[in-house]
């Protein structure tokens, strides 16, 4: 167990410094592999889009509004696909359009990045809503997170932030497509379905009618991953034998989602002209990240002490896929919820206390690596309240990466940290006291606020991953998840690419023994100490009255 | 000036004690978002409390009340810690007030001694208008003497009670209200209309009235008010999540308002939220203790953040006056005769030099002071032509001075030898003066006389000091520049100006400025103002121009060319003051979360116990702890606050490291000592 996981995380290790190098040259101008073969696409696409300039950075603003602005125009296209999917092609199923608040939802779902899903893919989506619309915007919102996290790294490194539809252009091009083609076709070869058929009619050896579900499954299935969007073509998500057939799928797609947020951290590095400096953030989100993870596998090895005393000795198997069996399905399960991808191969709902409490910190911290490119900037944000907070203790006021932090931008960063819990909190508060919210609930007691928590906590942190049990398909649900979701996505990306803005534009101070170095182990461990105090414990005495109180009131038997 | 004496002191804490009540007015307590939070819990948890004493209430009264008493105290203790920095300040005031006597004046017509005059209240003179200040009177308000020459006793200003000479003209021409004439008149032109003068200035900065939050302080405390926003909505969501808990579990009773309001107070940041403005106030009071004004907060904060400072040769980094080290004797002269030359043509010579030559004479050779009349010699003095001073013996002439002046002396060359000496002397950053004499066989040089800038004792070390926080040191001089390279080299600066004018400092300043440097620089001629006006940080001397007051943003009182360093250091000590406390105020609330959250939630799930690793007696008694834990660090603190933590000049790395154990593993560890304590005491006294 100990073996498959240190190989997993090895081997996403040796991906890291390749990628990490590969992306800073893509985006800092630098020449790359492969420039023989993009350039002249991109050249083209970018007369297509009517773009003169390529190299013309724009500022924080212009950025932040063509990003905008470029997704209110994917999600008003994507709800009317959603909506009229019964007039469009490839629906061998006919399945109607989607009813508009759950087509709100949806929409928002995966424009965020967030692919929190409360229909089921294989009764709800036409192949072509699956494509055009899901997989369309796997790619797009995606994109749209690394852009800003690429703007937000050359604004605090003080370059030009950078033009956003060239950014997309080169993401979506050089990244995303080639890696997902070659992944797509790997789970083709292991299984995954890849058709526009309708569903297949089978007997069963009892002589029973069964409809089995495929479709366009392994396109989706890749960049679900890549793109840390997490949304199943089916209901069951990465635990259904087409979407995940088998224990090296498994491993694929856990690679797939660590690769893109743990290269981004050595990128970092790069952008600021120090390595060292990628690595300690590195290492600090590693310490959290493999803390968790033990937590995780300890808990769901030892199984359930309620099930002992009954004598079902063993690991918890409960919710898990027998192919995966606890260890890959609790590393799993650190994983999504780490680099907020929300994909499950488990079902989080019965994983053990313990279990559901990794996943939920993981993303109430959203900076363990956290989601395609916004992760790091909540990483980096989290960095520059730790400067805040304790760099005045070296004498000098704040500074961080030779910039001063001052009155504007952290105004800015008060509100990012602040948006975080509020919008997990405030929603969970309403939704334990209304009749609308209560009735979604399934258990009672500490199990159901767990319930309410996680499913704002994913819909806040951009993650997706439901814990099951709560029926989250209702106008509440809907609509509520839904503000949850915009409101988590676009607030703090604009505020941290004005706040890079802000940091692009001040002269840099000179760096010395006076200054407070942020690439120490030291600081990392400031780091670590600092998303603890400030990131974790906002969130201790939710997690006390949910997932905590389960866990003792199990082990206290 | 600063006030002492234990009466004093008695007083500073009563006036401090009722202004803490007074501070408690909303719209005041307002200004400090943090405690505004704590006071509008006191006033919530006070209403509960007579609900409880009606028998309403959702605790008991005992308890209710005593978590009320202890969140007044804690906006108290707070308000008494600004209290106190302000009254400190308010002590200097008043003695400062004193000074500001309303006087009478004496208006001239015009600008002359003998003109016509009015007395007027000094409060009515207008700027531009022309006094006459007489011995034994107070001069009425600042401004520039025009006439005279005259004594002023300025003690009420710098505490310093050496009489200064204040004349028209150059650079001592600045007179300041409320100091004394001794002796002698001057002629003044009124340069501050009244309420305006550098008294009133001073009086409003060590009061604080007029203290403005520098940027610093500003976006620390949004941060704070960021935070305290994050635990209200914390606390305030857990009422609805308590409620379904009990719903769903049919057991216990939802967390009551006295508690949640006692959890919000101990997680927002009470300690640094009731010290702040107390650690600003301390720091302008510590710059006041060293005689320094500054005329903004935001100086004291560029201060911790210079990276260069510009310091004058003479005076910070040299003793004031070249000394002579080494007499150098001609070949065939002994060094014994070259020294007695020397010294007999420095006996009549009052020049630092001149005496100096005689001390090593004395100190090397033995060679008493002789009687200058006793010799029946007549002393030549310097002048501007002859560049040269000496003595003429009968039958015996003696010179020393500059080797070209020397040598015109002579009328012929120089040996070989003597000029290699004095351009030795000169590439090592030394003066050569060049000693000859006469008699009837004619004119020889004797030798040279090696004469040296001394660099101050201790100097060396401290700017290597300096060097290893990451702040560069340069030696701004006049000299030539193989003089200050030599000089600059034996101080141990990192880099200097020679020949430096106003303009190629000024020069200097912006190019460390545009490379992102924040400077620091002393000054005190009107030739320095742009300078000062440029520079981050800019000293100016109490003696200097009323120009070189203006553009600086400090003044240091003692007019001490060494001052600056100090100021550094103050500045850092501020900033690391303010870190340490935030630090260590939102590492406490680790502990608070134990103590308060298995108490809060111990009817519904008493399994949460295990989380009480402290072992607190009751739920009750867990959660007065940690309030009295909350309110009583403040007070604590106050003294950390006041006097600043202390700092010494290593590495920023090891400095954060120190501090981080210091206060933030510390802040951590403490409170869980703190409150486990507290919790004993109250089971002691039964209070739980």
């Amino acid at each position: 167990m100990v073996l498959q996981v240190t190989l997993t995380l090895l081997i996403a290790l040796a991906l890291v410094v390749p990628t990490g190098r590969y992306l800073y040259r893509v985006f800092a101008g630098d020449p790359a592999l492969g420039d023989r073969v993009f350039l002249p696409v991109e050249r083209l696409v970018y007369r297509l889009i009517g773009l003169k300039d390529p190299g013309e950075s724009m500022g924080w603003k212009d950025y932040a509004a063509a990003l905008v602005l470029s997704n209110a125009a994917m999600a008003l296209l994507v709800y009317l696909i959603f909506r009229l999917q019964g007039l469009f092609p490839w629906n061998p199923q006919r399945v109607g359009g989607m009813e508009p608040i759950l087509a709100l939802n949806t929409t928002v779902s995966f424009l965020t990045n967030t692919n929190l899903q409360h229909y089921g893919g294989e009764t709800t989506l036409s192949y072509f809503s699956q494509m055009a619309g899901i997989t369309f915007l796997m790619f797009t919102s995606a994109a749209s997170g690394f852009a800003a996290a690429i703007a937000f790294l050359r604004g605090i490194t003080g370059r030009p932030l950078g033009n956003f539809w060239a950014d997309m252009t080169r993401f979506i091009l050089r990244v995303m497509l080639p890696t997902s083609l070659v992944m797509a076709l790997l789970l083709i070869w292991q299984g995954s379905p890849q058709t526009l058929s309708p569903f297949v009619q089978a007997t069963t050896l009892e002589g029973a009618r069964q409809s089995i579900a495929v479709g366009p499954v392994a396109s989706l299935e890749s960049i679900k991953h890549i793109g840390t969007n997490g949304g199943g073509f089916f209901a069951a998500n990465a635990a259904h034998p087409y979407e995940n057939p088998t224990p090296l799928t498994n491993l694929i797609l856990i690679l797939a989602m660590l690769w893109l947020p743990t290269s981004l951290v050595y990128t970092f590095g790069l952008f600021a002209r120090n390595a060292r400096q990628g690595w300690t953030f590195f290492a600090a989100a590693s310490l959290l990240f493999l803390v968790l993870l033990g937590n995780t596998l300890v808990a769901e090895s030892r199984g359930n002490p309620a099930l002992h005393q009954q004598g079902l000795a063993g690991a918890s198997m409960e919710g898990k896929e027998v192919r995966f069996g606890p260890a890959q399905s609790a590393l799993f399960a650190t994983v999504t919820t780490a680099a907020t991808t929300g994909s499950v191969n488990a079902a989080h709902d019965s994983l053990t206390p313990m279990g559901g409490f990794t996943a939920m910190v993981l993303m109430m911290l959203n900076s363990v690596f956290g989601g395609k490119g916004v992760g790091l900037m909540n990483l980096v944000t989290m960095a520059m309240i730790a400067v805040f907070l304790v760099g005045l203790m070296v004498g000098r006021t704040p500074e961080f990466l030779r910039k001063k932090l001052e009155t504007q931008e952290i105004v800015l960063l008060a509100i990012v940290i602040l948006l975080h819990p509020l919008i997990i909190l405030a929603p969970s508060a309403v939704a334990l006291v209304t009749a609308a919210g209560k009735a979604s609930i399934s258990h009672a007691g500490f199990h159901g606020l767990s319930q309410v928590i996680y499913e704002y906590t994913s819909a806040g942190a951009n993650n997706g991953s439901e814990f099951g049990g709560l029926a989250g398909n209702t106008p509440f649900w809907n609509i509520t998840t839904g503000m949850v979701m915009f409101f988590g996505r676009y607030f703090s990306i604009i505020a941290l690419l004005a706040v890079a803005g802000f940091l692009a534009a001040k002269k840099p101070v000179p760096e010395g023994p006076g200054t407070l170095r942020t690439d120490t182990s030291l600081f990392a461990g400031v780091l670590v100490g600092v998303i603890i105090l400030v990131g974790a414990l906002t969130f201790f005495p939710v997690l006390a009255l949910g997932p905590i109180a389960e866990h003792l009131t199990l082990v206290g038997r | 000036m600063a006030a002492t004496g234990a009466t004093v002191k008695r007083s500073i804490y009563r006036e401090a004690l009722t202004d803490s009540l007074k501070k408690l007015d909303p719209r005041r307590q307002v200004r400090n978002p943090v405690m505004f939070v704590v006071e509008v819990g006191s006033v919530l948890t006070s209403v509960l409390f007579v609900q409880a004493l009606l028998g309403h209430g959702e605790a008991s009264p005992r308890f209710v009340g005593l978590v009320a008493l202890w969140l007044w105290f804690t906006v108290l203790f707070a308000n008494f810690a600004e209290a106190l920095a302000e009254g400190r300040g308010k002590a200097q005031a008043d003695s400062l007030r004193r000074a500001r006597k309303d006087t009478m004046a004496k208006l001239l017509k015009e600008p002359k001694r003998d003109a016509e005059h009015t007395v007027v209240p000094a409060s009515k003179l207008r700027q531009g208008d022309v006094v006459l200040v007489e011995a034994g009177e107070f001069i009425p308000s600042d401004g520039e003497v025009l006439v005279g020459v005259a004594s002023v006793d300025e003690s009420a200003v710098t505490g310093e009670s050496a009489p200064v000479i204040r004349e028209s003209g150059g650079d001592r021409s600045a007179v300041t209200g409320g100091t004394r004439v001794l002796s002698d008149w001057l002629v003044i032109r009124i340069s501050a209309n009244s309420g305006e003068t550098f008294l009133d200035r001073m009086i409003a900065l060590v009061e604080g009235a007029k203290r403005k939050k520098t940027p610093n302080e500003i976006a620390l405390d949004i941060l704070l008010a960021g935070f305290t926003i994050i635990f209200l909505l914390v606390v305030a969501t857990l009422l609805p999540y308590s409620i379904f808990s009990v719903n769903a579990m049919g057991q216990g009773s939802p967390v009551t308002v006295t508690v949640l309001v006692a959890l919000l107070v101990c997680l927002i940041p009470t300690t640094i939220g009731g010290l702040l403005s107390a650690i600003g106030i301390a720091g302008m009071d510590r710059l006041v203790r060293r005689n320094v004004l500054a005329m903004s907060g935001r100086a004291i904060e560029a201060a911790g953040d210079v990276d260069v400072l510009l310091l004058d040769k003479t005076g910070t980094i040299t003793l004031g006056n070249r000394q002579a080290v080494a007499f150098l004797p001609a070949a065939g002269v002994t060094e014994a005769d070259l020294a007695s030359a020397a010294q007999l043509s420095s006996l009549a010579d009052e020049t630092p030099e001149g005496r100096s030559i005689v001390v090593l004479a004395k100190e090397k050779h033995g060679l008493r002071g002789r009687e200058v009349q006793s010799l029946h010699a007549g002393f030549v003095p310097f002048t501007a032509q002859t560049r040269m001073s000496g003595v003429d013996l009968p039958g015996r002439q003696v010179r020393k001075g500059a080797a070209d002046a020397v040598r015109a002396w002579l009328g012929n060359d120089l040996p070989d030898q003597v000029k290699q000496t004095v351009q030795d002397i000169a590439r090592g950053g030394g003066t050569p003066l060049v000693v000859a004499e006469g008699d009837v066989a004619g004119r020889r040089a004797l030798g040279v006389v090696h004469l040296k800038d001394i660099v101050k004792g201790g100097i060396r070390e401290r700017f290597g000091q300096l060097r290893r926080i990451g702040i560069k040191t340069v030696m701004i001089t006049g000299d030539n520049p193989l003089t200050a390279a030599a000089i600059a080299a034996e101080a141990g600066v990192d880099d200097f100006l020679a020949e430096a004018t106003p303009e190629t400092k000024l020069k200097l300043i912006r190019e460390y400025q545009s490379g992102g440097r924040l400077v620091a620089m002393t000054g005190d001629g009107t030739n320095d103002a742009p300078a000062l006006a440029q520079a981050d940080v800019a000293v100016a001397m109490n003696s200097g121009t009323q120009a070189a007051k203006e553009a600086a943003n400090m003044i240091d009182l003692d007019s001490s060319p060494t001052k600056l360093i100090d100021i550094v250091e103050i500045g850092k000590q501020l900033l690391i003051t303010r870190g340490a406390l935030t630090t260590f105020s939102i590492a406490n609330d680790v502990a608070k979360y134990f103590a308060i959250i298995p108490a809060a939630f111990a009817t519904v799930y008493p399994q949460l116990g295990v989380l009480n690793v402290m072992h607190l007696a009751t739920p009750q008694s867990a959660i007065l702890s940690a309030v009295i834990f909350n309110a009583l660090i403040i007070p604590a603190l106050i003294p950390l606050a006041l006097r600043g933590v202390g700092y010494r000049p290593v590495a920023a790395s090891t400095l954060l490291r120190d501090n981080l154990l210091l206060y933030g593993v510390g802040g951590v560890i403490a409170p869980f000592l703190g409150i486990k304590l507290l919790d004993l005491l109250l089971v002691l006294l039964h209070l739980t």
